[in-house]
Order: structure tokens, then sequence, then C-alpha cells
């Protein structure tokens, strides 16, 4: 007897029907479709699929893991974290903004709208943002910006005021401002090339912000210097922060202890799980990313 | 009636398809009905707290991963008072893993998993990321055999050996372990591996070595269950390498009477569920209706041994 079904699509596994995923589950791995996918400069590329309702839970600094296609004639065999860029509940769609730094970035890049793409979330705990605040600053620095920029939707519902310094090598590969921009934020570009994005000036920046009442909370990504000097002047100001952390991950739910962090809790040095513990931290506890 | 149930020896399985220690825990209910697994494996567990290995703790490589996480776990008494009642929660009977620093200690650690709730002891006597250098109690016979004994000896629950795939005489250690008291083993764990990024010319994880496993590590691992099969009599739990409904089949003609999955449910948590669909459905298509009928059932009695003869026929 011929029959191939499973053994020649060995890793259609996960296009299961609606039966197997029960009601209280809240994790989803779906196939979503590619509605747009565009480069936004030479190395990041923005993506807009199409959503469960599920998969539109996602909160601001969650992230889904992906399973990307191959851009050469192998097979990839882990999936990849992308944080939502942007979450559209009534048109029910997602957006990831990414780099493309390796083989599964670069796989990802080769989907063309009408395709699927295979998404595991949502997943992590996301930023928190409290409508008693006036004023927050979010600082970040390359893909940071992009799991960063969903802030912007979060401070705009509360109400919350943004400061957005945003650190790039040059302003071609200056993300999210348009996302800040959109509800109101003050931007502050600060970049490699003419010398803006020196830690002494971000330093600076931080300050005069702390001096003026405009940093009520803190918020980075994607830098360890950045963080640093977020995490110092928070604590010499008593400036509650969060940070989002990354790791390399496999399974992105929380037992395989592969995505394991230090972090410093009253002394004690702990690890913990990036993708189920965060990714999005106290930045006082962070030790460095 | 299509029946999916199996048994090892005194444990009665809805179905064969489990998870493998360390690439499960409760945290899957969040995305599968873990109900409908065959039984429930937690990760190893030992007497005192364990940071596990540096990070990176896993790379990614051609059909699969290779991991060196290093056994963490918040020690013997969190697993009692916390995990434990946490898998209680859920109907499959709960397989605990247990690893320890010592044969002393293996049996201490046997004696005081020996609890209500735990249906299954499966010692961890294989991992190859505990040690820097891979070292562990399931290289040598005769170490297996005094671990399972002294276990053996502690407790009446059933007793999963689990065997390592980078033991030189994997069939020799087998036997030891049934011979000490096994009442099934698991085959297997990791096979020792590495990568080194040729960029950085570092070893791409932070202890350097580590134990593979994923859909490249299958033919080696369902070799060793073949192999064992034809030695002991116990029930083999086959695990490496499954990646869909098939390869459970071909581990079941291999010998296995159940199966454990690891990998996969990384690149596809949904992986298991999809499987038991799976297994279901290739039942109903062959016209099987035991599915336990399957272990063992390879067609390899009455091959053609003569190679003139066989070189002649149709293949
Ligand atoms: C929670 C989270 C959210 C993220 N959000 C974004 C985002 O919005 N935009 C964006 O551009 N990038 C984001 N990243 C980083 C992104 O996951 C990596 O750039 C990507 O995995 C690299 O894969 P690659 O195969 O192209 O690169 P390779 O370097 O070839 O990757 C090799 C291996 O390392 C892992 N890896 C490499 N770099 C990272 C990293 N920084 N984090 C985690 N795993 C890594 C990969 O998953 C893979 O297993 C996020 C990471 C995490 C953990
Ligand atoms: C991330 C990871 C962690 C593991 N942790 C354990 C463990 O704690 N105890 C154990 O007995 N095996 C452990 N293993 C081995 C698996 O249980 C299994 O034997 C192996 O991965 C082969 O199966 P697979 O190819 O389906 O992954 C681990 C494997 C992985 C990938
Ligand atoms: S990636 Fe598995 S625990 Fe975080």
């Amino acid at each position: 007897m011929q029959d191939f079904h499973y053994a020649s699509q060995p890793f259609v596994v996960g296009r299961s029907t609606d039966t197997d995923f029960p009601a209280c589950t809240t994790v989803e791995e779906t196939l979503t479709t590619v509605l747009s996918h565009e480069w936004v400069n030479d190395e990041y590329k923005h993506m807009v699929v199409t959503a469960s309702p599920k998969a539109l839970t996602v909160k601001p600094g969650q992230f889904f893991h992906i399973l990307c296609p191959s851009s050469d004639e192998g097979d990839l065999w882990f999936r990849r974290p992308q944080s939502v860029y942007a979450i559209d509940r009534e048109g029910g769609r997602l957006e990831f903004l990414y780099k493309c730094v390796g083989r599964g970035t670069h796989g990802l890049a080769t989907l063309k709208p009408g395709e699927n793409c295979n998404i595991l979330g949502p997943l992590g705990i996301g930023f928190t943002v409290d409508s008693a605040w006036k004023n927050i600053v979010v600082l970040g620095r390359g893909v940071g910006l992009a799991t960063l920029a969903p802030i912007s939707q979060m401070a705009g519902d509360a109400g919350v005021g943004v400061t957005a310094i945003l650190s790039a090598r040059n302003k071609e590969y200056l993300l999210s401002h348009e996302r800040f921009e959109k509800i109101g934020a003050s931007i502050v570009p600060v970049t490699d090339d003419d010398g803006s994005s020196d830690i002494q000036n971000v330093e600076r920046i931080l300050l005069e912000l702390i001096a003026a009442a405009r940093a009520d909370a803190f918020y980075t990504c994607g830098s360890n210097r950045l963080f640093q000097v977020m995490k110092r002047l928070g604590a010499q100001h008593g400036i509650p922060g969060q940070i989002a952390m990354e790791q390399i991950m496999a399974c992105g739910l929380g037992p395989c202890y592969v995505c394991v962090k230090t972090f410093e809790v009253n002394g004690e040095r702990v690890l913990r799980r990036v993708c189920v513990e965060g990714p999005v931290f106290d930045i006082q506890e962070a030790v460095g990313c | 009636m299509l029946d999916l149930s199996v048994r090892i020896g005194q444990v009665e399985l809805q179905n064969p398809v489990m998870p493998a220690s360390g690439a499960f825990s409760t945290e899957y209910a969040s995305v599968i009905d873990i109900n409908r697994l065959g039984a429930l494996v937690a990760k190893t567990v030992s007497r005192n707290f364990r940071a596990g290995n540096p990070p990176p703790r896993a790379a990614e490589v051609e059909g699969g991963m290779i991991n060196s996480i290093g056994l963490p776990t918040k020690g013997l008494q969190y697993f009692l008072d916390a995990q434990l009642p946490d898998y209680k929660q859920y109907s499959p009977p709960l397989v605990a893993s247990i690893s320890a620093e010592d044969a002393d200690d293996f049996q201490a650690m046997a004696r005081d998993i020996n609890v209500p709730g735990v249906d299954v002891i499966e010692i961890n006597i294989s991992c190859p990321t505990r040690k820097p250098g891979g070292g562990n109690f399931a290289l040598h016979a005769e170490h297996a055999h005094d671990i399972v004994t002294r276990v053996r000896a502690e407790t009446d629950k059933p007793i999963w050996a689990k065997l390592s795939p980078n033991a030189g005489e994997i069939v020799d250690v087998a036997m030891a372990a049934e011979d000490a008291g096994a009442d099934a083993l698991t085959v297997a764990n990791t096979i020792l591996a590495m990568k080194i990024n040729v960029n950085t010319f570092r070893p791409a994880l932070g202890n350097k070595i580590g134990g593979m496993s994923g859909p490249a590590v299958k033919p080696i691992v369902l070799r060793m269950v073949y192999q064992i099969s034809k030695a002991v009599s116990v029930p083999i739990i086959g695990c490496g390498g499954i990646s869909n409904a098939e390869d459970v089949i071909e581990y079941m003609l291999a010998g296995a009477s159940a199966v454990e999955i690891g990998y996969v449910n990384f690149r596809n948590p949904t992986a298991m569920i999809s499987i038991i669909n799976g297994l279901e459905d290739w039942c109903n298509k062959r016209g099987i209706r035991r599915i336990a009928d399957l272990t063992g059932a390879v067609r390899d009695g009455d091959m053609e041994t003569d190679t003139y003869v066989a070189a002649a026929q149709g293949f």
C-alpha cells in the first residue's frame, strides 16, 4: 500500500483544526496569511498578517514565535521570536518589524503576500502603562525600537504623554517614529553619524526630562549601554522602569529552560526565563541584556 | 472500534504518545489539551537546587537541535510541594523523572519520590549535560545495574530506566537494567554533539558540548530500540526524533510499546495531538484494530539472507 500522507509532509502537524485548540487555551499555533511585506530600508522588513481572535489578544511587549521558511535549500529547526509591532484589533491584523540578520529572518523575508506563515502566540508578559502617569520615556535602539513601538498604542489609549528617544546608526535606521508621531509623542532622534547617540548625550537628555518632571516611568529595549544608563538614573531618581529582553529560545512556552537570563532580586542572583517570566522585566532587577 | 491503548507493565496508557522529560510541563496546557496524552512526563528533578549550564543552552542544527540545559531544578521538595499537585490536576498518569549525584543519592531520591500521585519513576541515568564531560551512569552496564538495583529496593512503583545512546554497548546496558528490575526501558536520551560558530570561532553552546535530538537522530535511536527489543522482554519506550504519526508506527514496529516526544514540541507545540489524531487515521486506514499489536511487528523474520537470491528478486 502506498500511503505517504503523513510521512511526506512531516511538519504539517501544526496545521490543526479548531478542535485541537480547547477554548481554555490562551496560546495558538496558527497559520496566518501575509497581507503585505515590504522593506523599510536595506535591513528591516515590515510584515502585516491576518490574525485569529486569540492572536489578537496580544499585548504590547508580548511576542509570537514564528516558524520561518528557509531562504535556502535547507530547513529551519527552531522558531524565531518576534515581538508584535502593531495590533489592529478592528482590522484583524498583526504587524511585525524585524531586522534580517541570519537564516531565520532572511527566510522570513522571502514570504510573499498571500502566503502562509505559522505563528505561535501570544507569548510572554508584556509592558504595562499606569494611567496615573503623565509622561513616560521610551528609549530604544535597533530592533528594540520595533518592540517598543506598540507602547505608543497603550500610552495613547491611557492618555499618557510619551517622549521617545530613538537611537540608530543614522536617520535611515530610525524606526517606529511614525508610530510615536501618531500619538503626538515628543520625539528625540539620536544617531551615530552626528554623535548625538553618544551615551553622555543620552544621559543628559534623560536628566533634562527628569528635571522637567516628564519622566514618570522608563521603558527600554535593544541596547545594553542604554539600559545601564536608564537603570542607574531610575534607581537614583526613584523612577520605575521596564525592559524587554532577548535570549535564544527553543519552546517559547516555559518548559525547556533554554532562554534564561540573570536577574538580581533583593541582592540575590536568580535565573528567569525570558519567554514566560518576560520578555518584559523590571529594569532594576535586570543585570544585563 | 480502534483501541489506541497500550500497556507498559502495570501501567495502562490511553495511547502510546507521551512527552519526553525536559521538553514538557503543564505550561503546554496553554496550547493543547494535555489530558489527551498517554502520560505526562515531568522534567528531571534532583535533590537540591541546580542552576543548570551557562547560556547559550541550545543551538539549531540540521535535523534538530543540540542542548546543554544541564538539568536545572528547584529541587525535590519543590517538586513534591508545587509541581506534583499541579500535574495531578490532569488525568493522564504522571511519570516523575529523577537524577542524582551518586548511587546513594539515587537510592535516597527513589525513596523520597515514592509518594502517592507519582505513577511511574523514570530514572534519568543518561543525561549528557549534567556533567561537563557528558559522563553518566548509563554508559556502563555495571553502573546501570547498580543504580536500578538500588532504586528497585526502595519502591514498588514501576521503574523506567532511561538509557544513553552514547553507551558503547547499549544492548548490554539494557540487559543489565532489565536484570536489576527495571519495568521498562526508555530508549534513549540525547546523543553527545557539538556545534562551532564559524564566524566567531566559538562553540555555539556555553557548555561547549551538548546532547542532540530531533528528526536527524531517529534512525540511530530506532536501530537501538530494534536491537534492544531482541535482547530484553520488558517493554521499551522509543524516544528520539519523532515528528509524525509514521515515526511512532516505525518505533512500534521496531519493538517499542510507546513513545516519548521531545524536540518536535518546540517546533510545533500541537504536534503530539496531531500525532495522536494521525495514529488514529493511520490505523483506521490500515484496518488495524489494536495499536498495541504493532509492537515488534517488523517483518524481519523471513528475509532472504542469500545475497544472490535477494539481488535477483524484486524489491
Ligand atoms: C522576545 C523577543 C522579541 C524579539 N522581537 C524582535 C523584533 O521585534 N524585531 C527583530 O528584528 N528582532 C526581534 N527579536 C530578535 C530575533 O528573534 C532574532 O533576530 C532572530 O531570532 C534571529 O534569527 P536568525 O535566524 O535570522 O539569526 P541567526 O543569528 O542565524 O540565529 C541563530 C539562532 O539564534 C537565535 N537568535 C539569534 N539572535 C537572537 C536574538 N536576538 N534573540 C533571540 N534569539 C536569537 C535564533 O532564534 C536562532 O536560534 C526578538 C527576540 C526576542 C527573544
Ligand atoms: C531542551 C531539552 C531538555 C531535556 N531535558 C531532559 C531532562 O531533564 N531529562 C531527561 O531525561 N531528558 C531530557 N531531554 C532529553 C529528551 O527527553 C529526549 O530523550 C531527547 O530529546 C530525544 O527525543 P527528541 O528527539 O524527540 O527530542 C531533554 C531534551 C531537550 C531537547
Ligand atoms: S524558550 Fe523554552 S523555556 Fe523559554
